[in-house]
C-alpha cells in the first residue's frame, strides 16, 4: 500500500488533502451557520435549544460531527506541516521581496490565517461545545422535555463586547480564509477550465463574504440586544 | 543617470555571503540591466576588484540563463521579460536597485549571483521526453493533431527554464515548471502514451530536489517571463491525482 | 596534404544509402566498451550524443553553461527546412540540395549537400515523435511557411521559436540517456585542449568551471558540436559564450580549419545603441517581405525625425539598385547595401549606423491589423529594446554578424583529418559554402547529429573494439593537462591594465572594418598587422581578476579571447587568399561594374583548409578541390 502513502506524502497529495478537507469543511460551515439563526427567533431560545440537542444526539448528526473533527485535524495538521515544508525549501530569505507585486496577500499567508482560525476554534469548542458536554449546564423544559440551555451560554458569551470583537476578527480571517481557498482548493484538485473557473471563482469569492457574514451578524445582534438596542 | 546597487556577494557555496553597496554613474536609459552590471563589472575591473558573478548567455531572453532577484521580484519589475530584456528605462534617476541570486533549498548560490539550477535538469530526466529512438519515428503526418491542443502544447513548451518561477514562489515550489513540461508532452498523441509514468516519476523527483509544494499565490506564472499559464498546474495535479489512483506501476 | 573528402562514388541519389548499406558496424557487446566523447549540446551535439547512447555506447556529454538545453541553437527563430514536399509544390530532395549548393555560391561538396537534403524528412519525422510542437493546420497536419527566398514552402516552424523547440527535443532526448546511464552530462565544464595519443583523438583535457579544477577525461573518439565563431566580431547575434575554442584547439593538435572567412551577416538586426553594447538582437527577415528600407538623400537630414523627411528626400536604396528583387534581395546583398550608404555618411540614428526599415507604405495598404497580425511579435520586441514604436515611427535596423559556414574540415563521414575526432554542426564547415540559406542552419546541425555521424562514426570505431579504454595517465594527458595549467596560469600572471573586453572589442573593430561584410586587400594586410599587435599586446596587458581555482568568468573570457586573436588573423589569410567574391566573403577588388560579386571558379573552387604551423601567423594552406559533377556553376543575379 506504499502508493498510498506516496501518494498523500507528495507535495501535490498533501494539497489534495487540504483541498477536500478544506471543501468539505465548507460544507459543514454553511450548515453550521444557517443552523445558528435560530439564535435570532425571539423565543427565549427554544429552537436553538431543541436544535442543539438535535445535532448532538441524531446519530447521522453524530457521525458527520466526528468526520468533521477529523477533517479539521487533518486539514490543520497537514497545513501545518506543509507551511513548515515549505519554510525548509527556502532557508536563506530574501532581503527585499515584494509579494505584492505578484499574488494577493491572502495567498501567501494561508498558514497565518489558519492558525488565527484554529485559535478560534479552541476558544470557540471551550465556551461552548465543552460546555455543553462537560460543563455545568442548566437545563431547561420544553413541553414537558429537558434540553441543555446552551442559548442561555450563547447569550452570556455574546454580551461581552471583547468576545464578539474577537469573534469579528477571527471570521475576517475566515473570510480571508476562504477566499483564496475556495478556489485554490479546486485547482489543486486540477478543476481547471476556462468556462468553470471563472464560476468557480464567483461564487468562492461570494461564499468567502456570505458566510463569515452570516456568522458575524448572530454574534452582533445579540451583543446589541443585550444593549437594548432594539 | 546615476543608481546605487545593493548586490548579493559571495565567494562560493561555502562561505557566507552578504550584500554590498556599489554607487554608478553614467548609466544610459537604452542600457540593457545585465550591460548595466558589466558596466559595474568593468568598473571593479579597473579598481583591481572582483567582478560581480551572474548568469548570462544569449541576451534574448530565449536560453534561460540569466537570473537575477530584483528589488523583490525575478527578473526585475516589468512583466513578460527577463532580466536580458529589462532595460534601464525601468528605472529612475537615483534609484536604489537591490539585486539578489534566486533564492531556494533546490538552488545553492555557486558564486554571487550564480546558482546551480541542475535539479531542474534531474525533473527533466526522471520523465520530461517521449521514448522514441532515432530513427524510430514514423511518418510526421500520421497522426494529426488537434490545432488547438498543439497551441495550447507550444504555450507549455515556452518554458525557458530560467527558475524565475521557484524565485517568486514563496514556496520555492517548481510547480510551473514541471507542469509546463508535463502538459506539453501529455497533452500531444505523441507523449500521452506515457503519460502516467511520465507524471509519477517527475513529480518524484521535483519533491526530491527539495522543492516546496504548491499553494497556488499564482506568483510564478505572474513572474513567467514567458507568461505561462496557471491552468498548467491544475493539468499537472489532475494527472498526478489520475495516475496515482490508476496505474500499476510502482514509482 | 592529399585532402581525401571520401565522397562515395555512384549517383548523387545513391550515395548515402549506398554508404549505409556497406559501413562498418559495432556489435552491440562491443559498443558498451566504446567511449565518445561529445562536446556542445547544441542541436548536433545534444542530438549525437542522445543517439551514440541509443545506440549502447558510452557517451560523455559536456557544455560550459548551467544545462545542456541553454545552448545557442536555442535562440534560432525562423524554421527547419525538410524536402517533406507537404505542400505539393514541386519540392524533392534534389531541389532542396540545388538550393542549398547555389545558395552556398557553389562552394559545398555535392555528395555531403544531398545527404542533407535527403535526411531531411527523416529529421521532421524524429522531432515529431519526440513532441515538438510545430505549427498545424486545422486538419491537424504540419504546416508550412515559405523562407529565405526559395521558391517552395518547406520550412517548418514552431512560432518564432523554432531553435528552442528543436533544442529541447534533443535536451528531452539526451535527458532520457542520461537518466538511463549511457550519457553521462558534464555541465559548466569547458573543454580546453583534445589529447591526441599516436595521431589519434584520445580525449580531452576540460576545465570545471565552478571549482576550477583541471580534469581529463578519455575516449574511443572525441566529437565536436561546439558552433561557430562569430564572436570573434565581439558583436554578433550569438550568445555571450559561445566561443572557438573546442575547434581551435583542435586546430592547434593538427585538425584542419576550413574557409575560415566565409561570415554571415544578416541585414535586419537592432542597431548598436551606444558603446555599452553587448551582443546584438536578429529580427526575423520575413521583415522585408513587407517592410521598405531607406536612408536620407543628404547627410544633413540623416538627423532629423525619419516622419520629417518627405518622400522625395528619401532613398530607398533596395529598390532603385535592385529593381527585379527589391527590399527582398538576399541577405549578403542587402547587408552590403546597407554598408555602402552609412558609409557615405547617410545613416541614421544615434550612431550612424543603421538604417529604416518603413512600414508605413504596407500599414497604409494593408491596415495595422493585418502587419500586428504577421508582426506582431517582432514589433513588441522591437519597441522593448529600442523603447521606440514600429507602427509609428520607421524600425532602424543594421547588418550583424550571424553564423560562420566555415569551420573545421571534415570529409563525408564528418572526421577531420586527425582520425578519431570529428566535427558536427555549425563547428564543421561542410554544407553551407560560402552563404548559408535560411532555415538550413537547424537541419544541418540536427542532420549531423541524429543521422550522419551515429553512422558514420561506427567506420572508424569498428577498427577500435580492441583498443582498452583510455588511460589518462598516459604522458599525452599529463602534457596537455600540465599545458593548459601553464597557460591558465601565464594568463592570470599578466596582471595587466585593460579588461578583457577592451581587447574584444579592440579586435571585434578590426575584424568588423576589415574583415566583415566587404573586405579589400589593403585593408586585410593592415588588419594582419593590427591583430598582431593587439595579441602581443594582450599577452602583456590583459587584467584578470582572481583565481584559476574557482569560478572565474573573466578568465574563461580571458582564453576564449586569447583563441579569437589567433582565429582572426586567420579570418583575414583566408580572406587574402580568395582572390574572388563569393557569398558571405565580398573582395571590393572582385565586382562587376555593377557591384556585383564576381566569382573566380577556374582558380578559387576550393576549399581552402588551413593547417597550424605552430605560429598563427603563418598558417599552411590545403586546397581540397571541389568538382561539380551534377550541378552547373551559375551566376547569381538579382537585378
Amino acid at each position: 500500500m506504499s502508493w498510498i502513502t506516496n501518494f498523500f506524502t507528495s507535495s501535490v497529495g498533501k494539497k489534495v488533502i487540504m483541498s477536500i478537507t478544506g471543501i468539505f469543511l465548507c460544507t459543514f460551515l454553511a450548515a453550521h451557520m444557517s443552523g445558528n439563526f435560530l439564535l435570532l427567533k425571539n423565543d427565549g431560545g427554544q429552537a436553538f435549544n431543541e436544535y442543539a440537542k438535535f445535532m448532538s444526539t441524531f446519530p447521522l448528526i453524530r457521525v458527520l460531527s466526528i468526520v468533521t473533527f477529523i477533517g479539521l485535524l487533518f486539514h490543520a495538521v497537514d497545513g501545518i506541516w506543509l507551511v513548515l515544508q515549505n519554510r525548509k525549501a527556502r532557508p536563506v530569505k530574501y532581503h527585499s521581496f515584494k509579494g505584492g507585486a505578484n499574488s494577493s496577500w491572502t495567498s501567501r499567508n494561508m498558514g497565518l490565517l489558519g492558525v488565527i482560525i484554529l485559535f478560534f476554534l479552541i476558544v470557540h469548542l471551550k465556551s461552548f461545545w465543552f460546555e455543553m458536554k462537560f460543563g455545568t449546564i442548566q437545563y431547561v423544559e420544553y413541553g414537558g422535555v429537558k434540553y441543555k440551555d446552551l442559548y442561555s451560554i450563547v447569550v452570556s458569551a455574546f454580551s461581552q463586547w471583547w468576545y464578539v470583537l474577537l469573534y469579528i476578527i477571527c471570521l475576517i480571517a475566515l473570510s480571508l480564509h476562504l477566499m483564496h481557498g475556495f478556489q485554490s482548493a479546486f485547482q489543486t484538485l486540477g478543476l481547471n477550465h476556462k468556462k468553470y473557473t471563472p464560476i468557480i471563482k464567483g461564487v468562492g469569492l461570494a461564499f468567502s463574504i456570505l458566510v463569515p457574514l452570516g456568522f458575524a451578524i448572530q454574534p452582533i445582534y445579540v451583543l446589541l440586544k443585550s444593549m437594548n438596542v432594539f | 543617470m546615476k543608481l546605487t546597487l545593493k548586490v548579493w556577494r559571495q565567494k562560493n557555496s561555502k562561505t557566507r555571503g552578504r550584500m554590498e553597496t556599489y554607487p554608478i554613474d553614467g548609466i544610459d536609459e537604452d542600457m540593457s540591466f545585465l550591460e548595466m552590471i558589466d558596466v559595474l563589472n568593468q568598473n571593479l575591473i579597473k579598481e583591481k576588484k572582483d567582478p560581480v558573478a551572474f548568469d548570462h548567455d544569449c541576451r534574448e531572453g530565449i536560453c534561460g540563463m540569466c537570473s537575477m532577484f530584483i528589488n523583490g521580484e525575478p527578473h526585475g519589475p516589468e512583466k513578460g521579460v527577463t532580466t536580458c530584456q529589462l532595460h534601464m528605462r525601468s528605472f529612475k534617476d537615483g534609484d536604489t536597485i537591490v539585486i539578489e541570486p534566486w533564492r531556494a533549498e533546490a538552488f545553492p548560490v555557486i558564486k554571487d549571483l550564480v546558482v546551480d539550477r541542475s535539479a531542474f535538469d534531474t525533473i527533466i530526466q526522471a520523465g520530461g521526453y517521449i521514448s522514441v529512438n532515432t530513427g524510430n519515428a514514423m511518418e510526421a503526418n500520421a497522426i494529426p493533431v488537434d490545432k488547438s491542443i498543439a497551441n495550447e502544447a507550444m504555450n507549455a513548451a515556452i518554458c525557458i527554464g530560467c527558475g524565475a518561477c521557484v524565485a517568486a514562489c514563496k514556496n520555492s515550489s517548481a510547480m510551473l515548471f514541471l507542469s509546463a513540461k508535463v502538459s506539453h508532452l501529455n497533452m500531444l498523441p505523441q507523449g500521452e502514451v506515457e503519460g502516467k509514468r511520465r507524471v509519477l516519476k517527475m513529480m518524484k523527483a521535483h519533491d526530491e530536489a527539495g522543492f516546496g509544494s504548491c499553494t497556488n499565490t499564482g506568483a510564478c506564472s505572474a513572474e513567467c517571463p514567458k507568461e505561462i499559464s496557471l491552468s498548467n498546474i491544475a493539468r499537472l495535479n489532475r494527472a498526478y491525482i489520475a495516475a496515482s489512483l490508476t496505474s500499476e506501476e510502482s514509482i | 596534404m592529399k585532402l581525401d573528402s571520401k565522397v562515395p562514388k555512384g549517383d548523387l541519389g545513391d550515395k548515402w544509402t549506398n554508404y549505409k548499406s556497406k559501413v562498418r558496424l559495432v556489435a552491440p557487446n562491443n559498443k558498451r566498451r566504446i567511449e565518445i566523447i561529445v562536446v556542445g549540446s547544441g542541436l548536433a551535439g545534444a542530438s549525437a550524443a542522445a543517439t551514440l547512447g541509443e545506440l549502447g555506447y558510452k557517451v560523455k556529454c559536456f557544455c560550459f553553461q548551467d544545462s545542456p538545453r541553454r545552448a545557442h541553437s536555442i535562440a534560432a527563430q525562423g524554421g527547419i527546412n525538410a524536402a517533406k514536399n507537404y505542400q505539393n509544390d514541386g519540392d524533392s530532395a534534389y531541389r532542396l540540395f540545388y538550393d542549398t549548393i547555389k545558395g552556398g555560391d557553389y562552394r559545398s561538396r555535392e555528395g555531403n549537400v544531398h545527404r542533407l537534403a535527403e535526411v531531411s524528412v527523416q529529421i521532421i519525422d524524429q522531432c515529431v515523435a519526440q513532441g515538438v510542437p510545430f505549427a498545424r493546420d486545422y486538419g491537424g497536419l504540419l504546416a508550412n511557411r515559405s523562407f529565405g527566398g526559395v521558391q517552395v514552402s518547406r520550412t517548418f516552424y514552431a512560432r518564432g521559436q523554432t531553435g528552442q523547440q528543436l533544442l529541447l527535443g534533443a535536451y528531452s532526448a539526451l535527458s532520457r540517456q542520461i537518466e538511463n546511464g549511457s550519457v553521462k552530462m558534464y555541465n559548466r565544464h569547458e573543454m580546453l585542449d583534445v589529447v591526441l595519443i599516436d595521431g589519434k583523438a584520445r580525449g580531452i583535457i576540460a576545465r570545471n568551471l565552478i571549482t576550477g579544477e583541471i580534469e581529463r577525461h578519455g575516449a574511443h573518439a572525441v566529437v565536436l558540436g561546439t558552433g561557430g565563431y562569430g564572436n570573434v566580431f565581439f558583436l554578433s547575434t550569438n550568445a555571450m559564450g559561445s566561443n572557438v575554442t573546442a575547434a581551435w584547439k583542435a586546430h592547434k593538435k593538427g585538425a584542419l580549419f576550413a574557409n575560415p572567412c566565409f561570415t554571415q551577416i544578416h541585414p535586419t538586426c537592432i542597431p548598436v545603441s551606444g558603446g555599452y553594447q553587448s551582443k546584438l538582437t536578429l529580427m526575423s527577415e520575413s521583415l522585408r517581405n513587407d517592410g521598405r528600407v531607406w536612408v536620407p538623400k543628404r547627410k544633413e537630414d540623416c538627423k532629423k525625425h525619419p516622419n520629417e523627411i518627405p518622400e522625395e528626400d528619401r532613398d530607398y536604396y533596395l529598390e532603385r539598385i535592385y529593381p527585379a528583387f527589391g527590399n527582398l534581395v538576399p541577405r549578403d546583398v542587402a547587408s552590403r547595401a546597407a554598408k555602402y550608404v552609412t558609409d557615405e555618411g547617410r545613416g541614421v540614428g544615434k550612431t550612424g549606423y543603421a538604417v529604416y526599415l518603413d512600414f508605413s507604405t504596407a500599414i497604409n495598404r494593408l491596415g495595422k491589423d493585418l502587419i500586428a497580425e504577421r508582426y506582431g511579435n517582432l514589433f513588441d520586441m522591437y519597441h522593448r529594446i529600442t523603447d521606440e514604436n514600429p507602427y509609428e515611427v520607421p524600425m532602424r535596423i543594421f547588418p550583424a554578424v550571424h553564423y560562420t559556414m566555415g569551420g573545421l574540415w571534415v570529409d563525408y563521414e564528418l572526421s577531420t583529418n586527425v582520425p578519431g575526432l570529428y566535427a558536427i554542426g555549425e563547428a564543421n564547415f561542410s554544407d553551407h559554402g560560402a552563404n548559408r540559406l535560411g532555415a538550413s542552419a537547424l537541419m544541418q546541425g540536427l542532420a549531423d547529429g541524429y543521422f550522419v555521424l551515429p553512422v558514420t562514426i561506427g567506420s572508424y570505431l569498428a577498427d577500435e573494439i580492441r583498443t582498452a579504454a583510455t588511460d589518462t595517465n598516459h604522458p599525452a594527458f599529463k602534457k596537455a593537462e600540465n599545458e593548459v595549467k601553464t597557460r591558465l596560469e601565464k594568463l592570470l600572471n599578466i596582471k595587466g591594465d585593460k579588461s578583457v573586453d577592451d581587447f574584444h572589442i579592440a579586435l571585434g573593430k578590426i575584424m568588423w572594418d576589415k574583415c566583415g561584410m566587404a573586405r579589400e586587400g589593403k585593408g586585410l594586410k593592415q588588419a594582419l598587422k593590427e591583430i598582431q599587435e593587439l595579441r602581443a599586446e594582450f599577452w602583456k596587458n590583459v587584467f584578470i581578476p582572481g583565481d584559476a581555482h574557482e569560478f572565474n568568468p573573466e578568465l574563461e573570457k580571458a582564453g576564449r579571447l586569447a583563441d579569437f586573436l589567433e582565429l582572426g588573423e586567420l579570418m583575414v589569410n583566408d580572406a587574402l587568399d580568395r582572390n574572388e567574391s563569393c557569398g558571405g566573403h565580398f573582395r571590393e577588388e572582385y565586382k562587376s561594374k555593377e557591384g556585383e560579386a564576381v566569382r573566380d571558379d577556374e582558380n578559387y573552387r576550393y576549399v581552402a583548409a588551413w593547417g597550424y604551423s605552430g605560429d598563427p601567423s603563418k598558417p599552411e594552406l590545403h586546397k581540397e578541390a571541389l568538382d561539380f559533377e551534377f550541378v552547373e556553376l551559375k551566376t547569381r543575379s538579382y537585378k
